[in-house]
């Protein structure tokens, strides 16, 4: 069973602008929620209603042109590039919609990557068991090019979880898997998320994949018109 | 139409965006490099050539036992050219009871028709240019003047007519040929020539008629003549055929202009080539697109050939503009240099530069380009779908097929031609091979290696094509970079000290035997001068093996004309620094067994012998026989004293002879020689600083017009690492965006962006310097035929530039990328 306590990731009056050859064009406006340590959220809302940059902000993949962002208690607007880069290899794991691996490593290499660079003492065992955990320990010493598209999303999920993240923020995980294949991902996704009690933070149109979270907010044209 | 708006369209679009501008850049820089070497190389050659007529005093000369017939000459009116006639004789000269053989040259107004006579009123005085005998009058060489021991005003007696001395001549553009064996020089009027009744039939007279004009015309009257030059038996001389130095200064200066523009052409193939294939990939999405809306793969390939097509034209024509730019300023630099105005330009190089321009471009970049037809509309769904890539020998064929076809009309030297290509190919394939076995030993010790490494290891390792692509265009840039600036000071040091600043300028010849040491010992206590003394003794060939030689393979008029021959023979007990054994062995000091002989090596060529053939000379009647124990190469542009002929010490003792040295004097100790033949009035100076200076100016030239060219090349080189590092450019940002996402600091991608670069660099840099080493010996022993150490700071400076230029260049250009948010970077893609 998860465990929830305090709020681990606080939005308050966040705003992103971007220039385009139009003028000023807001991306976000007034967002403000908080998520609680062990919550699953979904994030929904229609193509280009601002889903994506925001789980971007959130994750210190981005910064905000105003407001804030508060990961347990401080304001990662306020660190630098490699401050925000140390909060990720720390706290932070990453399911993309289009896997993201690095093709030069094998599937082993992938997940060993975030361990190494937290500094682990053992990174090949921990990867080996993330792998067996997600049913890839066959296929450890592949190529993502040499792994179907569902394998390549389960290293994926072995990998955000390898360096046991306090959130994990999943952008349209499913996206580009055929509908069996996206349920075995989903289901993978939430059951190693129970397991290990992380904050997850799923970004998704899909209303189905949305309601395995505990609550939801919608974004339309870059403000939250509804929390449930 | 509409695909060709679309394509314009689309360049516009990709021309703003930046993709295309090293395409471009690369085409601009080749054409302008080969268009400036044509430019160049057309008006310098002509200019060259210019002043090198100077030694022939005309453009081109025939030559014939019987006065030059008037039809000839009226042919060489009619072609637009002008002409001059001159006649040169054995005759002797007279004054009082003494009398000398003379070589008597009479000449007509026009001569020269190239450079100018020089003439002084006093031995060894200011010289002024211009001029030439009027009838009456002759002018007379310095060694003629001593001989008979004349002064200028004096009367000679020269047949049946008597002329007064007007001038000493000082410098006679056209005199050239074997300083030792003429005699000296009266220079007199055509005018005159009939009444001295020195022509009769059976005279051994030459007749000349000098020659000069366009080149064009020229050609033309040379092809005719050489039509009839047989039954008409004469000889047709043009530069070419003169000094041989001198050819071999041209021939070279071509081969390394050739060389130079060939291996821009071939470097920027190379970029035009990675930066085609980074154009593609970034297409293919686009391609996917056009596709799936129903696009043909025709259309699709129409509209990026014909964004190719226009790209290589603009960048052609941007190309021959800077190139022309390029020349004039060479040109006005060269300016002052010699006493022609450099003749303009033709257009022909611009035609040249646009089909060199668009061969590059559609040859290097069509095999990536084709591509772009196969991606498949499923793409835009599966963006894994890649089109098939070209196979490796297909791209290689295509661009090597387009590198012959470049070639044959810029170098028209085919040897060069073929050592250039057969070398880019083998150091081509051989950086492709080792590079390969290099990645994959690295692969293997990835896993021995930090986080950083790892990924910089296994990033060279993953794009093992590219790695070989890029580690090959940053190897062959920097090959050539290496050959460019170290290398080619080597080549051209040794080219240029070939005449070294100290070159002798003054011969001294008849020398007497009772005069010898008291002359070394001049030398020594006046000038520091410590050089050898060389007997010369006249010799005729009588018989090889013992066999006349009329007898022999050379039967004939070969053989009657060496027969005729008059050789110098010396002796020496040690071999000059400048020479050097090809066969047989140098006798020892003491002069070894009997008489030897040692030959230079292409005079054994002509008389058709080699080592242990015996030779029998004619010395004022006495007959020496000797065995040939050695052949030797003789560098005779060193312009030392030096010798067909050289027997072993103490054989031609009992053969009267005179004595000959060679040595530098700097001009302000000219004080010297009158003091010297005043001391000794029976020794004859000869000076030779007129010729040695023409022929190093010539050189100084050449040499320069070299390192100007080579700018280019070098250029391009610089161009090519450009293009290797752009190739993985997008693939790093995203990679290094993602890294990032993953929690690493910038400090760790930078370190896994190191060790990349670094890997990269440092096989790189030692495989430019395995290959810059071997095409340098290869160019030196092969081509330009000279003696050259490898030069170590290859080794040390090739790997450095290689690992600083791409860890350096490569850091810069992803750079922005440790600074740009992970978002941005990761939604580009």
């Amino acid at each position: 069973m998860a465990r929830v306590s305090g709020p681990i990731l606080q939005a308050a009056d966040l705003g992103k602008q971007v220039t385009s050859p139009e003028g000023e064009l807001a991306i976000l406006q007034d967002i403000n929620f908080n998520i609680l340590e062990g919550e699953t959220l979904a994030i929904v809302g229609v193509s280009g209603s601002g889903k994506s940059t925001l789980l971007g902000l959130l994750a210190g993949l981005d910064v905000p042109t105003s407001g804030q962002i508060l990961f347990d208690g401080v304001n990662i607007c306020a660190l630098d590039e490699d401050g925000r880069a140390r909060l990720r290899s720390q706290q932070v794991g990453f399911v993309f919609q289009s896997f993201q691996l690095l093709p030069g490593l094998t599937a082993l290499e992938n997940v060993m990557l975030p361990l190494e660079l937290a500094g682990r003492s053992d990174p090949v065992a921990e990867a080996r068991e993330r792998l067996t955990e997600v049913g890839l320990e066959h296929r450890l010493h592949h190529y993502p090019s040499q792994l179907s598209g569902g394998e390549q999303q389960r290293v994926a999920i072995a990998r955000a979880f390898a360096g046991n993240p306090r959130v994990l923020f999943a952008d349209e995980p499913t996206g580009n898997l055929d509908q069996k294949t996206a349920q075995q991902v989903i289901d993978l996704l939430f059951r190693l998320n129970r397991e290990r009690g992380a904050t997850l933070v799923l970004v998704t149109h899909d209303r189905a994949i949305a309601d395995h979270c505990a609550r939801s907010i919608t974004l339309a044209g870059g403000r939250m018109t509804g929390a449930a | 139409m509409r695909s060709l708006r679309f394509a314009l369209n689309g360049l516009i679009r990709d021309w703003r965006s930046g993709e295309l501008r090293l395409i471009a850049i690369a085409v601009l820089v080749a054409v302008a490099s080969l268009t400036s070497v044509n430019f160049f190389t057309d008006r310098i050659r002509l200019a060259t050539e210019l002043q090198a007529t100077e030694l022939l005093a005309a453009d081109l000369v025939v030559r014939g036992r019987d006065p030059i017939k008037p039809e000839i000459i009226a042919r060489a009116h009619d072609l637009g050219l002008v002409t001059t006639r001159t006649a040169s004789f054995n005759s002797v000269v007279v004054v009082g009871d003494k009398m000398q053989m003379s070589e008597v040259k009479a000449v007509e107004a026009g001569y020269p028709i190239r450079g100018a006579l020089r003439s002084s009123d006093t031995l060894f005085g200011a010289e002024t240019s211009g001029g030439m005998p009027t009838p009456g009058s002759v002018w007379v060489d310095a060694r003629l003047l001593q001989d008979l021991g004349l002064a200028v005003g004096a009367v000679v007696q020269l047949g049946r007519s008597s002329f007064k001395v007007a001038k000493i001549l000082t410098y006679e553009p056209d005199r050239g040929g074997d300083l030792f064996s003429i005699a000296p020089r009266l220079l007199m009027n055509q005018a005159d020539l009939e009444a001295t009744g020195l022509i009769l039939p059976g005279s051994r007279v030459q007749y000349y008629l000098l020659v000069g004009g366009g080149a064009d015309e020229l050609e033309v009257f040379r092809k005719e003549l050489e039509a009839k030059r047989r039954e008409e038996r004469l000889r047709i001389q043009s530069i070419r055929d003169t000094r041989p130095e001198l050819r071999r200064a041209l021939e070279r200066a071509e081969q390394f202009l050739g060389l130079s523009a060939l291996v821009s052409i071939a470097l920027a193939g190379l970029a035009v080539a990675m930066s085609a294939r980074r154009y593609a990939i970034r297409h293919y999405d686009n391609c996917a697109i056009m596709r799936c809306l129903g696009a043909e793969q025709t259309t699709i390939l129409r509209i990026y050939l014909t964004q190719l097509l226009v790209l290589a034209l603009a960048g052609s024509l941007g190309g021959c503009l800077l190139g022309y730019i390029a020349q004039e300023i060479l040109t006005s630099m060269m300016s002052g240099m010699t006493q022609y105005a450099i003749p303009s330009p033709s257009l022909r190089p611009v035609f040249t530069g646009m089909t060199a321009g668009v061969v590059t471009v559609l040859g290097f970049a069509l095999p990536q380009i084709i591509r772009l037809r196969q991606v498949a509309p499923l793409r835009v769904l599966r963006r894994e779908l890649a089109p098939v890539p070209p196979g490796a020998a297909a791209t290689y064929a295509v661009s090597v097929l387009a590198l012959a076809a470049l070639s044959p009309w810029r170098v028209d030297n085919y040897q060069v031609t073929l050592y250039t290509l057969a070398g880019v190919l083998v150091t081509a394939l051989l950086l492709v091979v080792v590079t390969s076995g290099v990645i994959r030993i690295l692969n293997k010790l990835r896993a021995r290696v930090g986080t950083a490494a790892r990924y910089g290891l296994s990033n060279i390792a993953r794009r093992r094509g590219q790695s070989v692509a890029q580690i090959l265009g940053i190897g062959l840039g920097v090959m050539v970079m290496i050959l460019l600036t170290l290398v080619r000071t080597d080549l051209l040091d040794t080219w240029r000290n070939t005449i070294p600043p100290g070159a002798p300028n003054y011969f001294l010849i008849n020398i007497q035997q009772d005069q010898v040491a008291e002359l070394r010992e001049f030398l020594r206590e006046r000038a520091a001068i410590t050089g050898d003394i060389y007997p010369m003794i006249r010799a005729r060939l009588t018989a090889i093996n013992g066999s006349p030689l009329t007898e022999t393979a050379l039967a004939g008029m070969e053989g009657r004309r060496m027969a005729n021959r008059e050789y110098n023979l010396t002796w020496s007990a040690r071999l000059q620094t400048d020479n050097r054994i090809t066969a047989g062995r140098w006798w020892p000091e003491d002069g070894g067994e009997g008489v030897e002989f040692s030959l230079e090596t292409g005079i054994a060529l002509d008389l058709r012998v080699k080592v242990d053939d015996t030779l029998r000379f004619s010395i004022g009647g006495q007959e020496i026989e000797g065995r040939i124990s050695s052949l030797r190469q003789v560098e005779w542009d060193s312009f030392n004293a030096n010798f067909f002929v050289i027997a072993s010490p103490g054989s031609l003792d009992d053969y009267p002879g005179a004595w000959i040295t060679s040595f530098y004097l700097p001009p302000e100790d000219r004080q010297l020689m009158f003091d010297l033949v005043r001391r000794f009035p029976s020794v004859t100076v000869v000076d030779i600083d007129a010729l040695i200076n023409q022929v190093r100016s010539i050189m100084d030239r050449v040499v320069r017009a070299v390192e100007f060219v080579f700018g280019f090349t070098l250029l391009s080189g610089v161009i090519v690492l450009l293009a290797a590092l752009q190739t993985t450019h997008d693939e790093r940002s995203h990679e290094s965006a993602l890294l990032s996402a993953l929690g690493a600091n910038r400090r760790q991608i930078l370190a896994g962006l190191v060790a990349e670069f670094f890997c990269l660099g440092l096989i790189a840099g030692v495989l430019a310097a395995i290959a810059a080493s071997v095409v340098e010996f290869v160019l030196a022993r092969f081509v330009f035929q000279i003696d050259i150490l490898i030069n170590p700071w290859v080794w040390v400076v090739g790997p450095l530039v290689c690992v600083a230029v791409i860890v350096g260049g490569g850091l810069a250009g992803t750079r922005r990328v440790l600074h740009t948010p992970p978002m941005v970077a990761l939604r580009r893609v």
